[in-house]
């Protein structure tokens, strides 16, 4: 993967006997909409929480914007929002985007006029003189989202943030990814709502018993993930010529590419390219599942409803 | 460093909003007007049957003490209960993970809570302890003497309790940590009685288990250090009164009383940088 911004390799967590966190091993790349699935207990939160620094991994590495976990300096680039968003319920909406902006190092004129911005987006401008204290559950998980992206982060985290909102809120929700994805930011989205991630994530990850059992992208309008299958290793060049006729053609193991196509009839055009490139294919695959049938097959019947 | 002052900031404006402060103002309130409601009583009482200028001076010693015990004992209690959930509460709510996440240090959040909440105790120990002192030299045109040394002593023991809570905070929740100081306070003050009736008997014995109390907890003797340098010394040397300590806890405890507090805070900033959230 190009460019990295979160990179694990069996990140495990564990409290006393119980294993919260197994063997998580995931790269999100700059700019992309991370899903990040799973049912209730699979490790989904305490993942998050090693990648905030907010809980010490019991083993395994990790890097997030290329420094260590709980590196101080690259928090200043991360934003969060918790899936249980609370707060100092005395103060405003206004005055608590303020004292978590100064905790981003951000004053003055710069401060004022982000808040003001992130009020309007997400449209609690009228009530940001009130106390939160009196604010519906919808306004927290705006109010919340707001502060996430106080300080223009490179990577924010939403664990749940759609979770409580009306479908006006949840388009808003969307809307705001979409507009932090096209300023660059990586967004890591951790939520049980499919048809959410489906509408707004570029890839996932699906994890079961604190492990990553999949990553796959997530197809939008008519198109598909390719699986390419060959022997040997993959002659130089291919990959580029991959991009041509796809979206973010990578490896994903020995002997497997996989890329997004528009759409079935970059199938047959995937294959001419291998053949000309000499490259010795062994299968070809398109396939366009929805996210909830890819999470009931991976999660399997034995999964009990959360 | 800005960090620290944001938190104290923020850590200073919810204190305002606490019921446990609002409920302490009151209680300090009612007690300063009873007590100069009381002081005023006993003035007349003695001006009117002619009590001679030494038995004055011993009876305002004895009630000035009585009135700082109480105005101690309501610092004790405010240095205990009121920040006791400023870190537990917010980690059991989760208030403490968007704060967390951010740019800050975990040394930061500890050090900006525990630096507002030294400010508010310095202020509530301003106003009772001032209050009871500035209320007798009004009814009675007596101050105690060595309260440029007391009041700093009882600035220190409250110290010592709100650096006790909140490391409690760190790892126990709001209600053991809570019983938990409180207890040790407890054992402290019984071990104060035991140094100063053991004195007094000549008893080693309980004397020396009341100094391993002291070190245990050393917020009692402050208190018996400043009681010492607030009476007049006929009222304490005689110990015409159940303020006057026996034994004068040494500059020593004082040095570990400040050395505790160094410590205790240092534990807090460990545990909370080491604690889940």
């Amino acid at each position: 993967m190009i460019d990295p911004v979160l990179t694990t390799r069996g990140l495990r967590k564990t409290f006393g006997a119980k294993v919260a966190v197994a063997d998580l091993s995931l790269s999100v790349g700059r700019g992309e909409v991370f899903g990040f699935l799973g049912p209730n207990g699979a490790g989904k939160t305490t993942s998050l929480k090693m990648l905030l620094g907010l809980v010490a991994p019991s083993g395994g590495e990790a890097t997030v914007l290329g420094a260590p976990l709980g590196d101080v300096r690259a928090r200043a680039k991360i934003g969060f929002l918790p899936e249980h968003f609370r707060f100092q319920d005395w103060l405003t909406g206004r005055e608590l985007l303020r004292f978590h902006g100064r905790l981003y190092g951000l004053k003055g004129a710069r401060l004022e006029a982000r808040i003001e911005m992130l009020l309007a987006r997400v449209d609690l401008l009228d009530a940001a003189g009130r106390e939160v204290k009196g604010y519906s559950k919808g306004m927290l998980q705006r109010i919340g989202l707001a502060q996430a992206l106080l300080n223009e982060p490179e990577l924010v985290f939403l664990d749940e943030p759609t979770s409580g909102l009306d479908p006006l809120g949840r388009r808003l929700v969307r809307e705001v990814i979409r507009e932090a994805r096209a300023g660059g930011t990586t967004v890591f989205l951790n939520s049980h709502l499919l048809g959410e991630v489906e509408a707004t994530c570029d890839r996932v990850a699906f994890v079961k018993e604190g492990r990553v059992v999949r990553e796959g992208m997530i197809a939008p309008d008519g198109s598909c993930e390719v699986e390419i299958k060959h022997a040997g290793v993959l002659p130089s060049g291919v990959l580029e010529a991959l991009g041509r006729l796809g979206e973010n053609p990578y490896p994903d193991g020995p002997g497997i590419v996989r890329l997004r196509a528009a759409g079935d009839a970059a199938v047959p055009e995937i294959a001419r390219l291998l053949v000309e490139r000499g490259v010795p294919l062994l299968g070809l695959s398109a396939r366009r599942p929805s996210l909830e049938d890819q999470f009931l097959e991976i999660m399997g019947d034995d999964g009990r409803p959360g | 460093m800005s960090a620290i002052l944001t938190i104290a900031d923020s850590t200073l404006r919810e204190a305002g909003k606490k019921r446990v402060l609002l409920a302490s103002l009151l209680f300090g309130s009612a007690f300063l007007a009873l007590f100069t409601v009381g002081l005023t009583l006993i003035q007349r009482d003695m001006m009117s049957h002619g009590a001679s200028l030494l038995e004055r001076r011993m009876m305002y010693t004895f009630v000035g003490m009585a009135g700082l015990y109480v105005a101690n004992f309501l610092v004790v209690m405010t240095a205990i209960f009121m920040p006791v959930d400023t870190l537990s509460g917010e980690i059991a709510t989760g208030i403490l993970q968007t704060v967390a996440s951010k740019p800050v240090r975990r040394s930061s959040i500890v050090l900006g809570k525990w630096i507002a909440y030294a400010v508010v105790l310095a202020g509530y120990l301003a106003l009772m302890a001032g209050g009871t002192i500035v209320a007798g030299r009004i009814v009675t045109g007596f101050t105690p003497p060595g309260i440029a040394i007391g009041l700093p002593l009882m600035a220190l023991e409250a110290l010592v309790l709100l650096t006790l809570s909140i490391a409690a905070g760190t790892r126990l929740s709001t209600l053991a940590g809570g019983v938990t100081v409180f207890g040790l306070y407890g054992l402290a003050f019984l071990g104060g009685w035991f140094e100063q009736i053991g004195t007094i008997l000549g008893n080693g014995a309980a004397r020396y288990l009341g100094t391993i109390a002291s070190l245990l907890m050393p917020s009692e003797s402050m208190w018996q250090r400043a009681a010492w340098f607030m009476q007049t010394p006929i009222v304490r040397d005689l110990h015409m009164s159940p303020f006057s300590p026996a034994s004068l806890p040494s500059e020593a405890m004082v040095a570990w009383a400040v050395g505790y507090v160094v410590a205790v805070l240092g534990f807090a900033v460990y545990s909370f940088g080491r604690r889940p959230l």
